[in-house]
């Protein structure tokens, strides 16, 4: 069989874990009921005030879509590396960067496609309007795979660690920072720049995530 | 068979910053069948992972012609998943048509990974060596926690396997009842 087919296979199989929300990993709908969780609390904690709301809205919309980044980590790559799946793939010569690059894409599609698809209820909740919405769904358009790329990496580097859970979570937040800036910053009146700067920070990490997430694995097996 | 080779040329082992073993060397060809031995913690385990290139000798060389199957104390099926479907999974991706039936494991087909005992896993393991279809076989305690029938079975397997050109490297403790056994007991190559 040739190695693409058995990527797909293991692509397959990866979806199917990370939607599907199989026992223990949580799936996709973890991480969306917060994010919408989130959007609904802010305005108890900020009061009613539909011009507030609709100005730190989009901001508030950003952090907890970071936040929400975090919830799947633990899940991501550990459980494979425990049973052996890594080793298994690596004695059939699939290389962890190939694998690791497909579980970045299947992660991206459990998580920052239920993220764009929740953007509009969230919106809706934070009294944003139409303009503002079209800009946020572009920015986490842009901003999400860069996103899903460093959660993988991180999960990697953590894999196998006791408190892996809680240093993913911490890990992941100062290398999440810049895409915040630039997606945050991208709303302000005459931030359009902003998306570019996104779109590049998210790019850099797309581009490392499965060097970085592969060597990690490899580096666990000495 | 693909043809197959396998040869270590003075290996060491090392875990952590102690050597283990040094100097280990053998060569087996098709239809070979080496056994491992030796007390427990003098590095059989490591020496398989390192002749399966998932970790780095200190020293020595290792020479692989073929492909490798390793079963090891991990079982890599999806706990939560039926054991067919896990298994699926491997045959796919090995290009495997079905399963084999040796192991009897169509009556668990249906029974969710994580609620199998420890026999009926590695029973599972063995299996999943066998639809892999490489030539050259690396089995950690592979019968561990079989019972005397299922014993019988993997070695008849292994066996099999052997006949059809294959070779196999079995690290364990418990003794084995296979024809032409070569026997390397790590014990002797402690530094």
């Amino acid at each position: 069989m040739s190695r693409a087919r058995q990527l797909g296979v293991i692509f397959a199989r990866d979806c199917v874990l990370l939607l599907g929300g199989a026992r223990g990993r949580g799936g996709a709908i973890l991480p969306l009921l917060f994010f919408v969780a989130v959007a609904m609390l802010y305005p108890f904690g900020v009061g009613p005030d539909a011009r507030l709301l609709a100005r730190t809205g989009a901001g508030v919309i950003w952090v907890a879509a970071l936040l929400a980044a975090i919830l799947p980590l633990d899940r991501l790559v550990e459980p494979d590396v425990e049973s052996g799946f890594f080793d298994q793939w690596a004695l059939r010569g699939l290389s962890e960067e190939a694998v690791m690059l497909g579980r970045v894409v299947a992660h991206w599609l459990s998580f920052g496609v239920p993220l764009l698809l929740a953007t509009p209820v969230a919106a809706a909740l934070l009294a944003i309007d139409g303009g503002q919405l079209a800009r946020l769904e572009l920015g986490l358009l842009l901003g999400t795979p860069g996103l899903a790329a460093i959660g993988v990496t991180i999960a990697a580097l953590t894999a196998g660690l006791r408190a892996g859970a809680a240093l993913g979570g911490l890990l992941l937040i100062p290398l999440a920072v810049p895409l915040l800036i630039f997606g945050a910053g991208s709303l302000q009146p005459g931030g359009e720049n902003g998306l570019v700067l996104l779109a590049a920070a998210s790019l850099v990490a797309v581009a490392v995530a499965p060097f970085a997430a592969g060597a990690a694995i490899r580096a666990a097996r000495e | 068979m693909q043809p197959c080779r396998l040869a270590v040329d003075d290996l060491a082992v090392r875990r952590g910053d102690r050597v283990l073993v040094r100097g280990v060397g053998f060569a087996l060809g098709p239809g070979a069948a080496l056994h491992l031995a030796g007390p427990n913690g003098i590095g059989k385990s490591s020496l398989l992972r390192i002749v399966a290139g998932l970790s780095r000798a200190f020293a020595g060389r290792v020479e692989v012609e073929g492909a490798l199957a390793l079963c090891d104390e991990r079982l890599p099926l999806d706990a939560h998943r039926p054991l067919d479907a896990a298994m699926r999974f491997w045959r796919r991706i090995d290009g495997a048509q079905a399963a084999d039936a040796r192991f009897g494991l169509a009556a668990l087909g249906d029974v969710p990974v994580r609620y199998l005992s420890t026999g009926q896993r590695k029973r599972a393991a063995l299996a999943c060596v066998v639809a892999s279809g490489a030539p050259i076989w690396l089995l950690d305690e592979p019968l561990n926690g079989l019972d005397a029938q299922w014993v019988g079975v993997a070695q008849s397997a292994i066996e099999a396997h052997r006949a059809q050109g294959g070779i196999a490297v079995i690290a364990s403790h418990q003794p084995l009842g296979l024809a032409d056994l070569a026997v390397l007991s790590l014990g002797d190559f402690a530094p």
